[in-house]
């Protein structure tokens, strides 16, 4: 592995009984590149990035996170990463501040620390009028942001975002993946899953998992010259349909 | 260390915000002590007493007197056949029904002996039990007045012999059940807010999926689950604290033993509890299905705990059971301290198991709870 990829995956596969989730995949994503997971509903992108966060074992291959192996080594990779869930991951009957607090000590940053951090964080988010107020009062498209920064919180080098922006405004939208980029161009490495094809523009390099499988992976400009095509959302649905 | 301390601020914080929470937690025990200490009682009382006089002398009219005076019966009929009296308890209107024969008093003054007939409704056969004794003690201090009386009229001077015993009862003179009960239900008390809340807390954070957020953090497996059960362990104390109270100045229950000791007990009893409940919540996915195995538990270790029915009544595979529940174990010693006024030597065995049983169930809780699926 070269010194610049922070992850770098091998032969991964997951099994489920006979049913194979994640079918031998291979690829490495280098720092501070925002790397697009694509795939349909079921082709295994969570259970992949499942395996990739330390949550889930994997049946054969390997993957290195951060310079930590996943399987002998979960705990190393855990300290380097942040995650933000499909499902919503913060606390609804926590203030925002509350929220910040809790995560921030439980990856064991100093109180000192937790207080500047969560100063930043309200200042950057413009957050002052809400920073009290329950994350369960807060609409979609803030709650989203919040979480965005608390899996920031402890600096990680990767950050794995579950599609992140599922049923969030356009606007919103947008403003996340300035966010996105923003971290991106401190050096932070992006693995982010998403279904909107406009957001699979944005990204570096994208790899499409269809059955379980990588059917595609290069930049989005390649992508649409190997296909022929105008925009990633065709590519998409050539590469989905030709399998079926 | 610090990262305990965090957890277990954040679970405070949730508990205390969670509005149908609170009353869970302070009014349910409250009004489940009061009601339950009033009403589960083990005396058999308004017993609905019916009578057959076949014989209407003044001697059995005497015997009739006696029911009605008893603070147990209250005499609702009297029926001029046995078979009415029979239809009457078919009809669930009369639990008790006694038959004096005719000549009832003229065989008493020829042979010194006369049977009478006593029906007893034993659909419940515990009550009925207890009602055979109510009407056995009637008739016998009947007997004896008779008896004498009787000496009086026939001239023979053998008085009859009369052997008494006088009981004393000691821990609870004057056999207030409710001085049995109330550490009892206590004890239930402690027990279902615990284990109901520990066990559906976890559950909760997988079901909104928190959880699973939790798991992408470093955090070690002890200080997730110790800082998690901490705040249950203090609500079940506060829980015990309120229980005491509520016992001494409403039940005037006599707290004879030592305090501190009660105390000790109840936290590793918690922990066992605790244990059980991260157990349950491991192996769940919703709070539904976490209720329902924590309830079965439940009501098989209230029922089998000696609470409601002595142990040494039951068979002895079941008493074997009970071996291994630690509501037995809590029940027993809230009696022994509470009432006897035990000490640490005196419940040693009891101590002894329950922390036995704490180790093994929170080693089962550990070692169930999996960061890595």
């Amino acid at each position: 592995m070269t010194k610049d990829n922070m992850i770098q995956v091998e032969n991964l596969t997951k099994m489920f009984g006979d049913f194979t989730a994640v079918n031998n995949i291979s690829f490495e994503v280098g720092k501070g590149e925002v790397f697009g997971f694509l795939g349909a509903n079921g082709a295994g992108k969570t259970t992949a990035m499942k395996m990739l966060i330390g949550i889930s074992e994997p049946s054969h291959g390997n993957a290195t996170v951060a310079g930590y192996n996943v399987l002998t080594q979960a705990e190393q990779v855990k300290k380097n990463i942040g995650y933000m869930s499909q499902r919503f991951s913060l606390y609804n009957d926590l203030t925002i501040k509350e929220n910040i607090v809790f995560f921030g000590g439980i990856y064991g940053l100093s109180s000192a620390d937790i207080k500047e951090k969560s100063q930043a964080m309200i200042n950057e988010l413009g957050l002052h009028d809400m920073a009290d107020s329950l994350v369960g009062s807060l609409p979609l498209g803030w709650k989203q942001k919040v979480a965005f920064s608390v899996a920031l919180l402890h600096n990680p080098k990767i950050v794995f975002l579950d599609e992140p922006t599922g049923g969030v405004d356009p606007i919103t939208r947008r403003q996340f993946w300035e966010m996105i980029y923003k971290q991106a161009n401190r050096g932070v490495t992006i693995f982010v899953t998403t279904h909107y094809m406009d957001e699979a523009e944005y990204c570096d390099r994208v790899s499409i998992m269809v059955a379980g499988k990588i059917e595609a992976l290069d930049t989005p400009k390649n992508l649409k010259h190997q296909f022929q095509v105008d925009s990633m959302n065709q590519v998409f649905l050539k590469l989905a349909r030709n399998i079926e | 260390m610090n990262i305990i301390r965090y957890i277990i601020q954040k679970e405070f914080k949730q508990i205390f915000r969670n509005k149908a929470m609170l009353p869970i937690i302070f009014v349910l025990p409250l009004i489940q002590l009061i009601i339950l200490s009033n009403a589960a009682t083990f005396e058999v009382k308004n017993i609905k007493f019916a009578f057959v006089d076949n014989d209407k002398t003044s001697l059995s009219r005497e015997l009739v007197e006696k029911f009605e005076a008893s603070t147990y019966f209250n005499v609702v009929a009297q029926f001029p056949s046995a078979k009415q009296a029979g239809m009457a308890m078919l009809e669930g209107n009369v639990d008790v029904i006694l038959e004096i024969p005719s000549y009832f008093e003229r065989q008493l003054l020829k042979n010194e002996k006369a049977d009478l007939s006593v029906i007893i409704n034993a659909i419940d056969g515990a009550a009925a039990g207890v009602e055979n004794v109510y009407i056995n003690q009637i008739v016998q201090q009947f007997n004896k007045k008779a008896l004498v009386e009787l000496s009086l009229f026939n001239r023979s001077g053998n008085q009859p012999m009369n052997i008494e015993t006088i009981p004393s009862f000691w821990y609870n003179e004057t056999l207030n059940y409710k001085t049995f009960m109330v550490p009892g239900i206590l004890v239930l008390l402690v027990t279902m807010i615990t284990l109901f809340l520990s066990g559906m807390n976890i559950v909760r954070e997988k079901e909104i999926g928190t959880l699973e957020q939790i798991n992408v953090t470093p955090i070690k497996k002890h200080q997730f689950i110790i800082g998690k059960l901490f705040p249950f362990l203090v609500l079940g104390m506060v829980l015990l604290t309120v229980g005491l109270i509520i016992s001494k100045l409403l039940f005037h229950i006599p707290i004879v033993g030592s305090i501190t000791l009660m105390y000790l007990y109840t936290i590793i009893y918690i922990l066992v509890i605790l244990g059980m409940g991260l157990f349950i919540s491991n192996f769940t996915d919703t709070q539904q299905q976490a209720m329902f195995i924590a309830w079965f538990f439940m009501v098989i270790f209230i029922l089998m705990s000696g609470l409601f029915t002595p142990i040494e009544s039951m068979p002895q595979w079941a008493q074997l059971l009970t071996e291994f529940n630690p509501i037995k174990y809590f029940v027993q010693v809230m009696r022994m301290v509470m009432l006897k006024g035990a000490g640490l030597s005196d419940i040693y065995p009891q101590v002894l198991k329950t922390l036995v049983f704490a180790i093994v169930m929170n080693a089962l809780a550990v070692m169930s709870y999996k960061k890595v699926s």
